[in-house]
């Protein structure tokens, strides 16, 4: 029977003090009892609405009911029914503004857990291993361009329904942004490296070390022997400010960092090779999940002071709530209203501060956020030896430079059908924020399934 | 992963590398590079698509020691692995035909100019070679140079052969119309230091001239902006947008200084390497 209590199970955490100074996950994940306590919470509703926030529609009240009765295997079994990747989902889902902000408890109560409850169902389902074939039933196969979470998705669904599938992806190690983007201590990469066991062990095959558009062109796919083909290339290309000082010595991109950091283990140097450098002080620009991601991991690698400096003010931030509250507890420094006009450096060339501006709220923009006005005579200098920018990325170029027939828009995304991810191409299909811009892992994993889907379908259409 | 058919010591810290790259050969064009690693945790490095052979489905890369990566590269030998190797990266050299074409190479740039002077001088350009080294020992693929190239200068700064002198004075004499002649197109490769004479040497000529650039580079995609170079004041990612561009454009000054970035940290990592038994 459903308990009303109106305040969520918390979820256990690390000590600030302890886990902001190493790479540790922060979120230590719900033990049994906490789990069918905070299951009980769910009322059952008639009408889930929560399930229209999720964007794969997992049936949320199903599970989770699972879980009160204490039955995990079948909990995960209707997890797995809508989303492929459950342990990924349950820990960076922005559940706010999706699951959680619609479940009727959130009116008069705080919302279920369902992003905690999801991720403890997939723990448990790993701890006990899961075994997962597929039988190759039909003869074609499919390529997958990118290893992200959109590639990743729809080649397991491709493979579950019997399609032979190669993915290719540029870097040395698949995962996307799942690899070289969201840190170790919000994603430990043993998960990630399960999802992708578990794919290969289905029979998808993973070539590394390939970028479509320059190692092979996309049309050599068909020469190649695929019947379709799926792009899920991710939106990687990262954005600058444009203003003076950029090129100074310490001035980086958050992708940069976090791939230093990440992708080339950057943060054991001299144990691997690459070095990544962080000053004393650290100012971070932006304020969605990849600049919390960059402060709290500049936090990690020994910096003194890391500040966000954002131009809007935190209620137009992007960033995961948890993120924030994180950040705030380990230390972060928010400069809200706060926008760079200029990086400071001294003669060596050598970043030395960042020029600022304070701003103030006016009207709505285009986007519905409040437009930031400079307000005169605010300039300051924050004195920081590294800048890095998080002001967001756009869709990698590359591919569509070197294919003929693929469409983008003006933002250079790819153009494809909604429900089937058909792009320009024939045969060609594409999803994730290739196609949507920075978005969302789950509306990542949620295109490539469709995709998959519409992929059968054009293959082998249904008699 | 890719296997090692054969080397050859160039000079005692060049090392020319023959790959079994199927999917590389077959894409390259002069001008483009390779990213490559060789152990897990190893930095990514670029080095340049020396040569090619579609038929054969192989690559050729000229590896110099300067650092740990390099010098790891260089212990390999035929029938190892490397790791890594992704490409072929960047955009392609374009060069207008039927000009005289100056290629100067310095350093491991030479090899950087087999594949495109074998291109040029097929379809018709003139085609000269200009190696420069410190000694005669250290120049590099002489001989295969002159296979493919319609002249061959060599510049070394003791006089042991050709000319007594750096690259640039013996490209100020060609510009003046010595030797085989004025130059209608000039591309540089080697180090920045070269790069930015010889930018120099064509500026008040007016002589369309191209330098391949050497940032530092993590992913070779496009996707770090690691590789920014300032180029007509707009700031470049080497990695899609070039790595050759106008060298009356580029910025060295900028260049050479975001080089010397993790001088520190190369360092360090250097000594724990000669520490750890390498040399
Ligand atoms: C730092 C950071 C933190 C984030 N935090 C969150 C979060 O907490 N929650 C959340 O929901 N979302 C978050 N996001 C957004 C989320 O990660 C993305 O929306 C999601 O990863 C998109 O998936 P994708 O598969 O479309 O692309 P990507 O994950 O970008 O993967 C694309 C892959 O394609 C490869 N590729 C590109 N071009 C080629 C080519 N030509 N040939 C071969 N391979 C190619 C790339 O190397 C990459 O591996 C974050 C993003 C970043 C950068
Ligand atoms: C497009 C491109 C093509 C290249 N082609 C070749 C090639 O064909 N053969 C070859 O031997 N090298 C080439 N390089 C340079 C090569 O990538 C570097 O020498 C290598 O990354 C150094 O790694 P390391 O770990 O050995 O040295 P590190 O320890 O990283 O550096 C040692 C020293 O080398 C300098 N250095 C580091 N990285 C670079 C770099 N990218 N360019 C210049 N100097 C650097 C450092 O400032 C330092 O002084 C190329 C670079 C680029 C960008
Ligand atoms: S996948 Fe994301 S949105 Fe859907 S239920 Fe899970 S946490 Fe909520
Ligand atoms: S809306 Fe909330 S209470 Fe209702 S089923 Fe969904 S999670 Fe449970
Ligand atoms: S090397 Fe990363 S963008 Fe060029």
């Amino acid at each position: 029977m459903p308990v009303k209590r109106a305040d969520k199970t918390p979820m256990p955490v690390r000590l600030p003090e302890e886990r902001a100074h190493d790479f540790g996950e922060v979120n230590e994940g719900y033990a049994l009892e906490r789990a069918m306590f905070e299951a009980e919470r769910c009322l059952r509703c008639q009408d889930p609405v929560c399930v229209e926030g999720c964007p794969v529609r997992i049936p949320i009240s199903d599970f989770i009911h699972e879980v009160a009765a204490g039955d995990l295997v079948a909990a995960a079994r209707i997890l797995r029914t809508a989303n492929p990747l459950p342990a990924i989902c349950g820990r960076v889902c922005p559940q706010e503004t999706q699951c959680e902000e619609r479940c009727v408890m959130g009116g008069r109560f705080r919302p279920v857990a369902i992003g905690h409850l999801e991720r403890f169902v997939a723990d448990q389902e790993r701890a006990r291993g899961i075994s997962t074939t597929a039988e190759r039933t039909h003869s074609e196969k499919v390529a997958v361009i990118g290893a992200g979470p959109a590639g990743l998705v729809c080649a397991g669904e491709l493979a579950r329904m019997g399609y032979g599938v190669t993915v290719y992806e540029g870097l040395h190690a698949p995962g996307g942004v799942l690899r070289y983007g969201i840190p170790e201590f919000r994603l430990p990469k043993a998960i990630l490296d399960h999802e992708i066991a578990v794919l290969q062990a289905m029979g998808v095959e993973i070539v590394c070390d390939v970028i479509v558009g320059r190692t092979l062109p996309l049309d050599r796919l068909f020469e190649m022997g695929y019947a379709a083909v799926f792009v899920g290339t991710g939106a990687g290309l990262p954005q600058f400010l444009g203003i003076p000082g950029e090129d100074l010595n310490g001035v980086m991109s958050a992708n940069e960092f976090l791939t230093r950091v990440n992708l080339m283990k950057g943060y054991t140097f001299p144990e691997a090779d690459t070095p990544v450098k962080i000053g004393k002080r650290v100012a971070v620009v932006g304020a969605g999940n990849t600049a919390m991601d960059a402060v709290r991991t500049a936090l990690r690698l020994g910096a003194e002071e890391a500040t966000i400096v954002y131009r809007r003010s935190d209620k137009e931030m992007t960033a995961r709530v948890e993120e924030h509250e994180h950040a705030i507890q380990e230390g972060v420094v928010f400069d809200w209203l706060t926008s760079p006009i200029e990086v400071v450096g001294d003669e060596t060339g050598w970043v030395t501060g960042l020029r600022c501006q304070k701003m103030r709220l006016g009207e709505p923009d285009a986007s519905g956020r409040a437009r930031p006005v400079p307000i005169p005579g605010s300039e300051h200098v924050i004195p920081v030896d590294t800048v890095i920018v998080a002001i967001g990325t756009s869709p990698n170029p590359l591919l569509v430079r070197t294919t003929k027939g693929l469409q983008t828009d003006r933002h250079g995304c790819l153009v494809a059908n909604e429900a089937t991810g058909l792009t320009s191409k024939p045969l060609v299909f594409a999803g994730g924020d290739a196609v949507t811009g920075t978005a969302t892992v789950i509306l990542a994993a949620g295109a490539g399934k469709r995709a998959a889907h519409a992929i059968a379908e054009a293959l082998s259409p249904a008699a | 992963m890719a296997k090692i058919l054969s080397t050859r010591q160039l000079t005692p810290i060049t090392k020319l590398f023959v790959v079994d790259a199927p999917l590389v050969a077959e894409a390259a064009r002069p001008g483009q590079f390779v990213i490559l690693r060789v152990r897990e945790g190893g930095e990514r490095i670029p080095v340049t698509i020396a040569d090619y052979d579609r038929a054969a489905r192989t690559i050729a890369i000229v590896v110099q020691e300067v650092g740990v990566t390099t010098r790891l590269v260089n212990r390999l030998g035929a029938g190892d692995d490397i790791l890594d190797v992704v490409g072929p990266l960047g955009t392609p050299v374009e060069i207008p035909a039927g000009g005289h074409v100056v290629g100067v190479g310095g350093g491991f740039g030479a090899a950087a100019l087999l594949c495109l002077m074998r291109e040029l001088t097929a379809r018709g350009d003139r085609t000269t070679s200009l190696l420069g080294a410190r000694t005669k020992e250290l120049l590099i693929l002489v001989d295969e140079l002159r296979a493919v190239s319609t002249n061959v200068e060599l510049c070394t700064d003791d006089g042991s052969a050709g000319h007594h002198g750096l690259v640039t004075g013996r490209l100020a004499e060609l510009i003046a119309g010595q030797g085989p002649g004025r130059p209608d197109h000039v591309i540089a490769i080697g180090p920045e230091v070269m790069m930015r004479a010889v930018a120099e040497a064509t500026r008040p000529e007016r002589i369309h001239t191209l330098v391949s650039m050497d940032p530092l580079m993590i992913d070779g995609t496009g996707m770090c902006g690691g590789c920014r170079v300032i180029v007509g004041g707009e700031s470049k990612f080497a990695c899609v947008d070039g790595p050759c561009f106008d060298a009356h454009q580029v910025d060295f000054t900028v260049a050479m200084r975001r080089g010397k970035a993790y001088a520190a940290e190369e360092k360090l990592a250097a000594e724990r390497l000669a520490a750890a038994g390498g040399r």
